[in-house]
């Protein structure tokens, strides 16, 4: 039997996170993260609209079924990120954040100066932090060691499809840190999902790979399979890599 | 009297407060956060919260996101 995925003492039967924006309607998204079998979503903190006509996330994703996952996508301070914590604990009842402090729009790479600096702080005020980080072992390291529930190293940046960039990495994060490894951000298809779990993540984390497939719904049921199957092959052992061939069938026996 | 939420003049009635607010623009409270100038005003001083003159306020809730 598999162990689940136990974050800061709370167990979750998936492995597999997803997030809640970019998809073309919300009925597509509450099928889509039926199908993921996701538990834990996230979710952004902006400014309430105003306009009492237009439908609320919340009308449709039910906080008894789904923990939520508040982040702070578009904070590019620790001030804006602390902040936006802040608030989602009071919006949302819930100490759970993905942290971002985001240091470049092009990229969307994490400036970790100010993520360390969040994550502290956001510690200290009782949070349950999980950094979205780049794939760099010794900040990995860091944000372990400031109190981090988890650390989410990107495969690839936010949106791009690219899968895992640096594998080794990801490696070496894993020989470093105890506290989960999710990769977070670059997945774009289901086995770049499976490659994470391959390499023995914890978990895998992504929005767009989803929402922004022709059929988010196929798509997620795609991903929760490969990140069963990805996880299953991590357990089971996979066999070394050889450059030549090894027979599977017998020598013994031929007659010809 | 005027205050600003989420960046917008808005005027309001004399001895309104933060839970007459709400109310006012239908935002239940279960599902939002309050910032008065910047301080974040838990649920249950809502009502014991009367708005001044100028007071910026931000109301935030959670939206799809990644």
């Amino acid at each position: 039997m598999d162990t689940p995925l136990t974050i800061a003492g709370r167990t979750f039967g998936s492995r597999l996170l997803v997030g809640t924006g970019k998809y073309p309607d919300y009925p597509t998204m509450v099928k889509a993260l039926e199908a993921s079998g996701a538990e834990i979503v996230t979710v952004a903190v902006r400014r309430v609209n105003l306009d009492r006509g237009k439908e609320s996330l919340l009308d449709h994703i039910d906080p008894k079924k789904y923990t939520l996952l508040p982040n702070t996508a578009a904070c590019y301070t620790e001030d804006d990120a602390v902040r936006t914590c802040l608030l989602a604990r009071e919006a949302g009842m819930s100490n759970l954040v993905k942290l971002e402090v985001i240091g470049d729009e092009k990229t969307l790479f994490p400036d970790t100066e100010g993520l360390l600096a969040a994550a502290r702080t956001l510690v200290k005020e009782g949070f349950v932090v999980l950094p979205y980080t780049n794939d760099d072992p010794i900040m990995a390291k860091k944000l372990e060691d400031a109190g981090c529930a988890a650390v989410m190293p990107l495969a690839a940046p936010i949106g791009s499809g690219l899968g895992i960039r640096n594998p080794y990495n990801i490696r070496i994060i894993l020989d470093t840190v105890k506290v989960p490894v999710i990769v977070d951000a670059g997945v774009g298809t289901a086995s770049d999902a499976a490659v994470a779990m391959e390499l023995g993540c914890d978990g895998v984390l992504m929005n767009t790979g989803i929402a922004g497939a022709k059929d988010p719904v196929v798509m997620a049921e795609a991903m929760r399979e490969a990140v069963s199957a990805g996880r299953k092959a991590f357990r089971a052992g996979r066999i070394p890599k050889k450059l030549y061939a090894t027979s599977s069938s017998p020598i013994d026996g031929t007659f010809f | 009297m005027e205050i600003v939420v989420n960046g917008d003049r808005r005027k309001i009635e004399p001895g309104a407060n933060l839970r007459s607010l709400l109310h006012e623009l239908d935002l239940p409270e279960s599902r939002v956060a309050v910032e008065r100038n910047r301080a974040i005003i838990r649920k249950a001083d809502y009502a014991g919260t009367a708005l001044a003159d100028g007071d910026r306020i931000e109301i935030v809730t959670f939206v799809g996101g990644g």
